[in-house]
C-alpha cells in the first residue's frame, strides 16, 4: 500500500512540472498561468511531502531514499514559494515594461521545466540520468537569466552558457569514468550506472580510474555548485536575470549540483584504495569562503552582494561535508536547509527594493526601514540571519560547524572562523546605508506580498530557536549516511 | 575483437584529433566551419563503426544525429548568421597561432599520460580511445579560452561536445547515449538559436565578448 502511494506521489513528481510546462505554454493571460504556476508548484510540494512518508521501490533509474527526500522538500518548498513572490514580481515589471506579455508565457512554462529537470537530477539513480537533469536545469536557467535582453543580461546569460557547459562536459566525462570503472564488475548497461549498486561495489572498481573520474567530477559539478575558482559565472547570473530566478538559482540550483557531488562522494567512501576526496572539498570551500568574504566588500550592486554571500555559504557547507562525521554532515545540511530559505528570503525582499527604488545599486538605497518599514525589517532580519547571528537556523549549523571543525583541527577552524567573520563584517557595513540611511522615499506595497519572504524567516526564525526533535531525528539519520 | 576492427577505430578517432588541431589555426569564419563540419562526418564514422563493433544498434541513432545535426544543419544555420551579421573575414584570437598549437600538443601529451596508467585494467581498445576522446575535450577547451568571437567560441565547445560523444560510445554498451547526444543537440541548438533571435551584433555592433565585457559588469 504504502509502496503504491509513494509510487503515485514519485509519478507525480515529475509529471506535474512535466504537464505543466505544456499548460503554462498555451496560457496566454499571464495572471491566469501565474496562478496556475503557484497551484502547480503546491502540488509537486505536495508529492515532495508524501515522498517523505511514503517510498517507492527503487528501479534502475529512479531512486528515493533518506538523502534526496530532503532536497525534495527544501526544492519543493522554495520552489513554491519563489512562485508565489514571483507572481506579484513579474506584474510590476510587465507595468514598467522590461517584460512583454509573450515573455511570461516562455517564462512560466520554463519555470516548470526548471522544477522538472531538478526533481529528475535529484530522484534519479542513474548518474548518467541525474547529469541530463542537471543539463536541462542549466539550460533553462541560461535562457530565463538572458530574459530581460538588455546587454548586460545578454552577457551575463552567455557567460553563464560558456561556462556552465564546460562545467556539465567535464561532469560528463567524469561520468563515462565511473561507468568504465564500474563496468568490469558489473556488467555493461544500467546496472553499471545505477548509484544504489555503484556505492555498494565500489571497492571492487579501479581506484586511479576512479580518482580520475572524481577530479572531473569536482571541477565540472563544482561550477554549478559556484566554487572559487570556477565561479564567475554565479554573481553576473544572480545579478541580471529576473528575481524570483536568482531566488531560485541561489537556493536551489546550487544545492542540486552539491547533492550531485555527494552522491560520488559517497561512491568514492566505498573504496579504500582511492584518494579521500574530504580534503579537496575542504580546500575548495575554504578558499570560496574567504574569497567572497573579501569580495563582499567591493560590491556596488545588491544582487551581486547577495550572489557572493552564496558563494560564501556554499563553500562553507562543502567544507562541512568534505569535514564528514556525523557532526559536520548534520551541521552541511541544516546549513544547507537554512542558506536556501534564507537566501530566497532575501531575494524576494531584494525584488522589491529594487522594483520600489529603480535602481540595484547599493549607494542609491537609503533607509528602507522608514521608506517601507516592513520590508525595510524584514530585509534586516534576513541579513542579519544569512550573516550568522542568533536566533536563526543558519547560526545554530555554523556554531555545530565550528564547534566540530575545532574538535578535528585548530588550523582548519581558524580560516573558517575568519572567512566567517569577514563577510558577517561585510554584510552588515552594506546593511547599514540601505536600512538605516537617510531618505525622503515613501512606498506603498501591499503588505500579503511580504507573506513568502515572511514565511522562510519565520522557519528560520523557528529553526533556531528550537528544532522539533522530528526534524533533529531526520537529519541526523542522513547525516549518518553521508558518511 | 580483431586488431584491424581496433585499428579502424584508432584511425578514426585519430582523425578527429588531427582535425581538432586543424580547427586551431583556422583564421577564417567559413574555413571554420568547413573543418568543424568534417569533425562532426568524423565522429559520424567512428560512432557507426563503434555500432557495428558492439553491435548496439542505438548507437547508429548518435551516428546520424551527429552527421545530420552536427555536420549538417549546424555549419549550415551558422553560415547563415555569419553572412547576415557580416563576421565573416577574420577571427580574433587572445594568444597567437604558434603558442596555441605547442600548447595543444602539450594538452595531448598530457592527456595520454593521464588516461594510459590509469586505465590498465580496461584494455588497449579503451585506453587508447580515451585517450583521443580526452585530448579532443581539452583541445576544444583550449579553443573557447583562445577565441574572443561567440561564433568560434560555439564551436569550440561542439567540438569539446565531439570528444565526450567519443569517449561515451568507446566505453562498451554504456546506456544513455542516446539520449546524451540528443541533451546535448538540444543545448547546442538552443545557444545557435540564441545567438540568432538575440541578434547579440544588434546589440553590441559585434559579437567580439571582448566588446560585451565592456558593457557589462559593475562599471557604475
Amino acid at each position: 500500500m504504502s509502496g503504491a502511494l509513494g509510487t503515485l506521489a514519485l509519478a507525480g513528481l515529475l509529471a506535474i512540472p512535466a504537464l505543466g510546462a505544456l499548460l503554462l505554454a498555451l496560457i496566454p493571460n499571464y495572471r491566469v498561468s501565474a496562478a496556475v504556476n503557484v497551484m502547480l508548484c503546491a502540488l509537486t510540494l505536495g508529492c515532495a511531502v508524501l515522498l517523505y512518508a511514503y517510498r517507492p521501490a527503487a528501479s534502475l533509474y529512479l531512486l528515493v531514499d533518506d538523502v534526496n527526500t530532503v532536497f525534495l522538500i527544501v526544492t519543493a518548498l522554495v520552489g513554491f514559494t519563489t512562485s508565489a513572490f514571483s507572481a506579484g514580481y513579474i506584474a510590476h515589471e510587465l507595468q514598467g515594461g522590461r517584460l512583454r506579455k509573450k515573455d511570461l508565457r516562455f517564462y512560466h512554462a520554463m519555470y516548470q521545466v526548471l522544477m522538472l529537470a531538478m526533481n529528475v537530477a535529484l530522484v534519479s539513480n542513474n548518474i548518467g540520468l541525474m547529469w541530463v537533469g542537471i543539463e536541462v536545469a542549466t539550460l533553462t536557467t541560461v535562457v530565463m537569466v538572458g530574459l530581460y535582453r538588455t546587454n548586460a543580461a545578454l552577457e551575463a546569460a552567455w557567460k553563464y552558457f560558456i561556462l556552465g557547459s564546460v562545467g556539465i562536459a567535464l561532469a560528463l566525462f567524469g561520468t563515462i569514468l565511473v561507468y568504465l570503472a564500474a563496468q568490469e564488475h558489473l556488467g555493461q548497461g544500467l546496472a553499471a550506472m545505477a548509484w544504489d549498486r555503484l556505492v555498494s561495489s565500489s571497492g571492487r572498481c579501479d581506484p586511479a580510474l576512479l580518482n580520475l573520474a572524481f577530479v572531473f567530477l569536482l571541477l565540472g559539478y563544482g561550477t554549478k555548485v559556484g566554487l572559487v575558482p570556477v565561479h564567475a559565472w554565479l554573481p553576473d547570473a544572480h545579478a541580471e536575470g529576473p528575481t524570483p530566478i536568482s531566488a531560485v538559482l541561489s537556493g536551489l540550483l546550487l544545492n542540486v549540483a552539491l547533492f550531485a557531488l555527494l552522491r560520488f562522494k559517497l561512491i568514492m567512501a566505498g573504496n579504500p584504495g582511492v584518494i579521500a576526496p574530504g580534503p579537496l572539498m575542504i580546500t575548495l570551500g575554504l578558499v570560496s569562503l574567504i574569497f567572497a568574504g573579501f569580495m563582499l566588500f567591493r560590491r556596488r550592486d545588491i544582487k551581486r552582494l547577495f550572489a557572493y554571500s552564496s558563494i560564501e555559504h556554499m563553500g562553507i557547507i562543502t567544507l562541512a561535508f568534505g569535514l564528514g562525521g556525523p557532526l559536520a554532515n548534520f551541521a552541511g545540511l541544516l546549513h544547507m536547509a537554512m542558506h536556501s530559505l534564507t537566501k530566497s528570503g532575501i531575494f524576494f525582499g531584494v525584488g522589491y527594493v529594487s522594483q520600489l527604488e529603480g535602481t540595484q545599486r547599493i549607494a542609491d538605497i537609503q533607509g528602507l526601514t522608514r521608506s517601507q518599514p516592513l520590508l525595510g525589517w524584514l530585509l534586516v532580519a534576513a541579513v542579519v540571519a544569512i550573516a550568522g547571528m542568533p536566533p536563526f537556523g543558519v547560526f545554530t549549523a555554523e556554531f555545530l560547524l565550528i564547534s566540530s571543525t575545532f574538535a578535528r583541527s585548530i588550523w582548519l577552524a581558524i580560516p573558517l572562523v575568519l572567512g566567517i567573520a569577514i563577510a558577517f563584517s561585510a554584510l552588515m557595513y552594506r546593511l547599514h546605508g540601505v536600512a538605516f540611511g537617510e531618505t525622503s522615499h515613501r512606498h506603498a506595497l501591499p503588505r500579503y506580498r511580504l507573506a513568502p519572504m515572511g514565511l522562510h524567516l519565520l522557519l528560520v526564525a523557528i529553526a533556531g530557536v528550537y528544532l522539533p526533535v522530528a526534524v533533529v531525528t531526520w537529519f541526523r539519520h542522513v547525516a549518518s549516511l553521508l558518511g | 575483437m580483431s586488431p584491424f576492427d581496433t585499428d579502424i577505430a584508432h584511425l578514426l578517432a585519430g582523425s578527429m584529433l588531427l582535425v581538432s588541431f586543424l580547427l586551431l589555426y583556422q583564421d577564417r569564419m567559413f574555413a571554420l566551419l568547413n573543418v568543424f563540419a568534417l569533425q562532426a562526418c568524423g565522429l559520424a564514422l567512428s560512432v557507426a563503426w563503434q555500432a557495428y563493433l558492439q553491435q548496439a544498434p542505438q548507437l547508429f541513432i548518435t551516428a546520424v544525429i551527429a552527421l545530420g545535426f552536427k555536420g549538417i544543419i549546424i555549419p549550415v544555420a551558422l553560415h547563415r548568421i555569419i553572412v547576415r551579421l557580416g563576421i565573416h573575414r577574420s577571427i580574433e584570437t587572445v594568444i597567437g597561432m604558434g603558442p596555441t598549437m605547442l600548447f595543444g600538443m602539450a594538452l595531448v601529451g598530457l592527456s595520454i599520460m593521464v588516461m594510459l596508467p590509469v586505465t590498465q585494467a580496461a584494455g588497449t581498445f579503451v585506453r587508447e580511445d580515451l585517450a583521443f576522446a580526452l585530448s579532443i575535450v581539452l583541445l576544444g577547451l583550449l579553443m573557447m579560452v583562445t577565441r574572443r568571437n561567440a561564433v568560434s567560441q560555439v564551436i569550440g565547445f561542439m567540438s569539446l561536445e565531439n570528444g565526450l560523444v567519443l569517449a561515451a560510445t568507446g566505453a562498451r554498451g554504456m546506456p544513455l547515449v542516446v539520449e546524451i547526444s540528443v541533451a546535448f543537440s538540444v543545448l547546442i541548438a538552443f545557444i545557435v538559436i540564441g545567438i540568432f533571435l538575440f541578434r547579440i551584433r544588434e546589440r553590441f555592433d559585434t559579437v567580439d565578448l571582448h566588446a560585451l565585457e565592456l558593457s557589462g559588469g559593475e562599471s557604475t
